[in-house]
């Protein structure tokens, strides 16, 4: 039945995420930015939020929440509204916990969940991405070859966060025991592998330098001949449904591509009521108001369509199609807002005393980004 | 509880509008398109027939109803129907936007007077004539007046790109709602709408306009010549209060404007089904999770039009939910109907280029579509008057704060 109202507990997550974000994210992104180190006081603070341990059950110390990809996605858009960078550590434990809380088999949920169960910050991620202009989840040059003892892992992986002080990754990668091969785009030959950190073969490189997401300590990975025992495969011998994890991470990034574009939109709006050029504040020319309306329009649609594919997924259903369209649907608007959001500041908007800036190189990210958050 | 699937009996009228869009509209499209105001008097007897029984009165703007989802049914019959032809939708006999009119400014009395004949006897048509030569978008700036002389208001002006004018006025026993100022001091105030009967003395059609799209319906000029009409002809309170007038102007597009998005919609798919139809024959594939880096152009452009519409048919939805709810819902009918408008003209002209010479040829429907889609940027609120509504409503300025 068609329904645009958020329940009850809905609106309670978004408004204490919401609150959270302006009160402690946003106050702290842009020294964040500058120093490339987040506080640890924030993230502590943010674990207590318990967003990657409260689904975990309680039997293995979590706190037994009913997972929902819908709640999931209010949450990834307030963080990122505070801030992309710090949204996207705060929630990187997730990138871990969830998959195998949802295909785990019970072996791998007893032995790698409670990882996730602690007190402390748990420093667990997924290694998705790879360095090259043609990286891409269904066809990657990572590649698991099985073997009489399990498999072996060969690639290279990048942006993968908390990479330095992590204790284990999920490692994506082409899996080379199908026959016949993937068809392209179904992601049928992805899969995905447990690592711990200390396993040989696995170096962890130095933290990367990207454009933006500068608090983000995002590493390179390179896997030379990893062994991997045939258990360390997620979801064992039925391997995971690498589709439904892509099409969670898809609508996550979305989300947070609409959290980012619904601060730039806030940030100016208001600068354009209270900056004054001929006489009159420059919201009252239609040049700077169409520009609002527009991204105002842009920000609502993303947000459905990101929400149209957390509603699907919630029951079940595939929608890789959907999320991967609200990705892309999503970072386009990122960008145009952000960008649209600079130039009604103008020569401010470039001066880094204001976020719009930051805002911008955050949202440029997005069509690269790929499996760094997920609900 | 947020959820996108609609209900099974409003999938089961979908179906139903559906095989009417196939069975009575697609086969004579072409046909009406290349005899402009010719008329399609089988369909319209059809059409008429079939949804005499089932209609109430015009759209909704009010709080008044809480059952069904009217306003959301409403949008999806228009989708399904304008996949079929939307010029041909547009002249489905009924009560139309006169209807609305009525519906969102009539007393209970005059709902139930002028709403009554939509339910039996020969087809009819209800339209609405606000545009004139001099004044367009800019509503509030009607010179139609509206004299009061005795026991008669007496109209005089002119009206044009009215939709279904002519079947109205002349071809059935319809109405027009005028809106008329009856104190041009007063402003926008002083607007107030005026129901003129079929016949009423004073009031003719002068032109049936020519048009690039939608040919099948009628868009009329009106001239009001000292049209006299009956006091009660006024909708809501004759009185001019600061409160009123033009605002009943824009309960009527709150309502109305879901229902443009959902038109533009429609034609917006029949073009991407067309497209993809054609696609699956070339057995073209198109790869929607690889990335987009490593996509076809054709691959990118289908998908960008693909989700394009699906955003505007989420925002459209929304939009009509509100409405269903009894909530205000002003700026999302405008971001809607901007959405719709915009989103669709590109992608019936994107659909086009696709299909080369044969997106171009007459021997498809496909151009006629780029062309009908056209008229949803601008009627019921050109693209441009809808972002300075959302812009006033996100800025919360008044219409004298951003003109």
């Amino acid at each position: 039945m068609i329904d645009f109202e958020l329940s009850g507990e809905q609106k309670m997550v978004r408004e204490t995420v919401g609150a959270f974000a302006r009160d402690q994210v946003r106050p702290a992104a842009r020294s964040a930015d500058e120093s490339g180190a987040i506080p640890p006081e924030l993230v502590k603070l943010a674990w207590e939020l318990g967003l990657a341990r409260g689904p975990i059950p309680e039997t293995l110390g979590g706190f037994g929440d009913r997972r929902s990809v819908l709640t999931g996605t209010l949450v990834a858009e307030e963080l990122a509204w505070g801030d992309l960078a710090i949204a996207l550590h705060v929630t990187a434990p997730a990138l871990f916990a969830f998959p195998l809380l949802e295909m785990g088999t019970e072996e791998q949920r007893r032995r790698f969940l409670p990882l996730v169960a602690t007190e402390r910050f748990a420093a667990v991620t997924a290694a998705a991405m790879e360095p090259r202009y043609d990286f891409d989840l269904s066809a990657l040059a990572t590649v698991a070859s099985p073997n009489h003892s399990g498999f072996t892992l060969r690639g290279d992986k990048c942006c993968v966060p908390l990479g330095e002080q992590a204790q284990a990754f999920l490692v994506y990668a082409r899996g080379e025991d199908k026959s016949g091969g993937a068809r392209a785009g179904d992601l049928q030959g992805t899969q995905v592998f447990i690592v711990a950190r200390d396993t040989p073969g696995l170096t962890v490189v130095e933290r990367e330098k990207n454009m933006g997401l500068k608090a983000l300590a995002t590493y390179e990975l390179k896997l030379d001949g990893v062994r991997l025992a045939p258990d360390a495969r997620l979801g064992g011998e039925q391997p995971a449904d690498a589709a439904r994890l892509v099409a969670q991470s898809r609508v996550a990034l979305a989300a947070m591509a609409v959290g980012v574009s619904r601060g730039a939109f806030e940030y100016a709006r208001d600068y354009a009521k209270e900056r004054r050029a001929f006489g009159a504040p420059i919201a009252t020319k239609q040049a700077i108001a169409f520009m609002l309306a527009e991204m105002a329009i842009e920000i609502d649609a993303a947000r459905l369509l990101a929400w149209e594919a957390a509603t699907m997924l919630d029951k079940g259903l595939n929608a890789l199609k959907e999320s991967s369209r609200a990705k892309h649907y999503a970072a386009g608007v990122a960008l145009k807002t952000t960008d649209n959001a600079l130039q009604i500041l103008g020569g401010h908007g470039y001066i880094r005393e204001h976020p719009v800036e930051m805002w911008l190189r955050n949202a440029r990210g997005f069509s690269a980004f790929e499996g760094l958050a997920i609900v | 509880m947020i959820d996108f699937e609609l209900e099974p009996q409003v999938v089961e009228r979908a179906k139903f509008f559906r095989s009417v869009a196939e069975h009575l509209m697609r086969p004579i499209s072409r046909h009406y398109d290349e005899h402009e105001h010719e008329e399609p008097r089988r369909f319209i007897e059809t059409t008429w027939q079939g949804a005499a029984r089932e209609r109430q009165g015009g759209a909704d703007a009010g709080a008044e109803r809480k059952s069904a989802p009217r306003n959301l049914l409403t949008t999806i019959m228009t989708e399904e129907l304008c996949w079929g032809d939307a010029g041909l939708f547009l002249s489905i006999p009924g009560p139309g936007l006169g209807g609305a009119a009525v519906s969102a400014a009539g007393t209970a009395e005059q709902k139930e007077r002028f709403l009554r004949r939509f339910k039996d006897g020969e087809p009819k048509w209800g339209a609405m004539a606000i545009t004139e030569p001099g004044c367009g978008s800019d509503s509030a700036a009607v010179t139609t007046t509206a004299r009061r002389e005795g026991d008669y208001w007496v109209l005089n002006g002119t009206k044009i790109f009215c939709t279904s004018g002519m079947r109205a006025l002349e071809k059935s026993d319809g109405f027009v709602v005028v809106w008329a100022t009856v104190d041009k001091n007063a402003g926008r105030a002083g607007i107030k709408p005026f129901v003129v009967d079929h016949g009423t003395p004073g009031a003719s059609i002068i032109r049936v306009e020519n048009k690039l799209g939608i040919r099948a319906s009628d868009t009329a000029a009106i001239l009001l010549d000292n049209c006299r009409l009956p006091l009660d002809h006024v909708l809501g309170s004759p009185q001019v209060e600061p409160s009123g007038g033009f605002k009943d102007v824009m309960a009527t597009f709150d309502a109305t404007r879901p229902i443009v998005a959902a038109m533009a919609i429609g034609v917006g798919r029949a073009a991407l089904d067309f497209v993809r139809d054609f696609l699956s024959q070339q057995q073209v594939e198109i790869r929607y999770a690889i990335a987009p880096t490593r996509m076809t152009a054709l691959e990118r452009d289908f998908i960008e039009m693909e989700t394009e519409l699906e955003a505007a048919r989420l925002l459209t939805w929304r939009a009509a939910w509100m409405l269903d709810r009894g909530l205000r819902n002003n700026l999302e009918a405008s971001m809607a109907k901007a959405k719709a408008g915009a989103a669709v003209t590109r992608v019936t002209q994107k659909a086009v280029e696709i299909m080369g010479p044969l997106g171009y040829s007459r021997k498809y429907l496909l151009e006629k579509w780029m062309r009908d889609a056209k008229i949803n940027d601008i009627f019921e609120g050109t693209q441009q008057i809808n972002l300075l509504i959302i812009a006033r409503r996100i800025l919360g300025y008044t219409s004298k704060e951003l003109r």
